[in-house]
């Protein structure tokens, strides 16, 4: 359950490009075509489901304040926290390029439709983005992490596809001269996270149904407890009238 | 300019306009955009990219002819980042409730496409003191758009200025609020952000005709 509503969160309401802004860079300069958008989205889903968790990992077991305890009590209050940027930037550097290499090897025609995208993801902000709101928002499990991963990928995949089949269409239309290419794709963007707006409600409603199950739930023992008690006094009482 | 030759200065206001790193190279809108529903912030992190994109082209220039070419993205993500740390920490010890309110956003301006962008495309290839102006005007140019765009969004959301209330007291119902004008929070919610920016680039490009894309 936890995990769904991560995923459609990471997806909907928070969506990388739409609430966040990030990935903005390359969402504006490879959105020109449905087919290198696919295969840029792709990309960023792979990469972000490999380096959150990956991330997440480093976090827990040596950044964060108290997480070198497993090397040995003397070594719990160190907080190397503000090693984090540099950690995470690493680490997706250095995966970007084994990832490239791996898939080179074993899988070519994965290659040439991702290959030439690989290297514009190490500096795609949703990439780093991803880690560090995993980080900020303090996901509990690995687990949760890669799930993270996976949603806010899929999010930034769907938000390009859109887009990019917007701007295929929108060059057939009579756009205002100083409007036409970048000016007109920045407020469809506006207008499109005005649309995503609307999910915000999607998993409020049921936050609130699962809380009142989980209260009612809490509530029945106790008055259960409260009904045995009030036989036990009923009785006693009966005893000691006898 | 006594201090600068023609051709530097033009390094400096080249990318505040007709060359803007926002409008027209469309580079670094990724964490500009989140961060501008207040002036403060915006003004905030301006003076980081600022100081961060002037050092880090010094630095990466410096360097130019020792890097190899094959590991150059990396060795520049270092270099940016350890930069980046310092601002965080900066702000994190003077300026404790605005990092709150940047979170990330001081984070990502590693990946600030401009910063990448402005180190492959002229401080590998000039000298330390064109590259340094390169970097200070593009990251001017960058702040400018900020700033508009702060502007705009923190007026016209919330009626405050840095803060102070400068169109009168909405509850009180004095200065402009009087007349029955109404803030409009929708200026604050994100999606405002990319629409006034597409106003910024409509306006600049209606006034200089030779930057229209066909």
């Amino acid at each position: 359950m936890e995990h769904i509503e991560l995923f459609f969160k990471s997806i909907f309401i928070d969506n990388m490009v739409f609430s966040v802004f990030l990935g903005m860079c390359s969402y504006l300069a490879v959105s020109k075509k449905v087919a290198t958008a696919v295969g840029l989205g792709a990309a960023v889903i792979f990469v972000l489901a490999i380096t959150v968790p990956l991330n997440w990992l480093l976090d827990q077991y040596l950044l964060q304040p108290g997480a070198l305890k497993w090397l040995g009590a003397e070594y719990a209050d160190y907080d190397l926290s503000f090693l984090s940027f540099i950690m995470f930037i690493a680490t997706i550097a250095t995966m970007v390029q084994l990832v490239e290499i791996i898939v080179e090897k074993f899988s070519p025609s994965l290659y040439n439709s991702l290959g030439i995208f690989l290297p514009l993801i190490a500096v795609n902000c949703a990439i780093l983005g991803g880690s560090l709101f995993m980080q900020s928002r303090e996901i509990a499990t690995l687990g949760l992490a890669t799930t993270y991963g996976i949603g806010s990928g899929i999010g930034w995949f769907i938000a390009i596809l859109a887009i990019a089949a917007i701007r295929e269409k929108i060059r057939y239309s009579n756009v205002p001269a100083p409007l036409r290419g970048l000016g007109i794709t920045f407020i469809i963007t506006g207008l499109m996270a005005i649309g995503f707006m609307s999910f915000g409600g999607m998993l409020t409603g049921g936050d609130e149904e699962v809380k009142t199950e989980e209260k009612t739930a809490v509530v029945e023992p106790v008055v259960k407890q409260e009904e045995n008690k009030t036989e036990a006094l009923a009785d006693n009482t009966i005893k000691v009238i006898e | 300019m006594g201090l600068l030759s023609k051709k530097d200065a033009n390094l400096i206001l080249d990318p505040l306009a007709d060359n803007n790193p926002i409008t027209i190279q469309v580079l670094g809108i990724c964490s500009a955009l989140a961060i501008t529903a207040e002036l403060k912030a915006s003004l905030v992190m301006a003076i980081s990219v600022i100081f961060v994109m002037g050092v880090g082209n010094v630095v990466i220039s410096l360097m130019r002819n020792i890097i190899p070419s094959k590991i150059r993205i990396i060795v520049q993500l270092i270099v940016v980042a350890t930069l980046v740390i310092i601002v965080d920490l900066v702000l994190k010890a003077f300026a404790y409730e605005l990092s709150k309110t940047l979170s990330v956003f001081v984070g990502l301006i590693i990946t600030n496409c401009i910063i990448m962008g402005r180190f492959e495309a002229f401080a590998l290839a000039n000298g330390t003191w064109r590259s340094f102006l390169d970097g200070i005007g593009n990251a001017l140019g960058y702040g400018v758009i900020l700033i508009i765009v702060g502007f705009f969004r923190e007026l016209l959301g919330s009626g405050t200025l840095f803060g102070i209330p400068v169109l009168g007291d909405p509850i009180a119902k004095t200065g402009l609020y009087a007349t029955g004008y109404e803030n409009n929070g929708f200026m604050i919610m994100p999606p405002m952000a990319l629409i006034v920016v597409g106003i910024i680039i409509w306006v600049q490009r209606s006034r200089n005709k030779a930057l229209i894309e066909d």
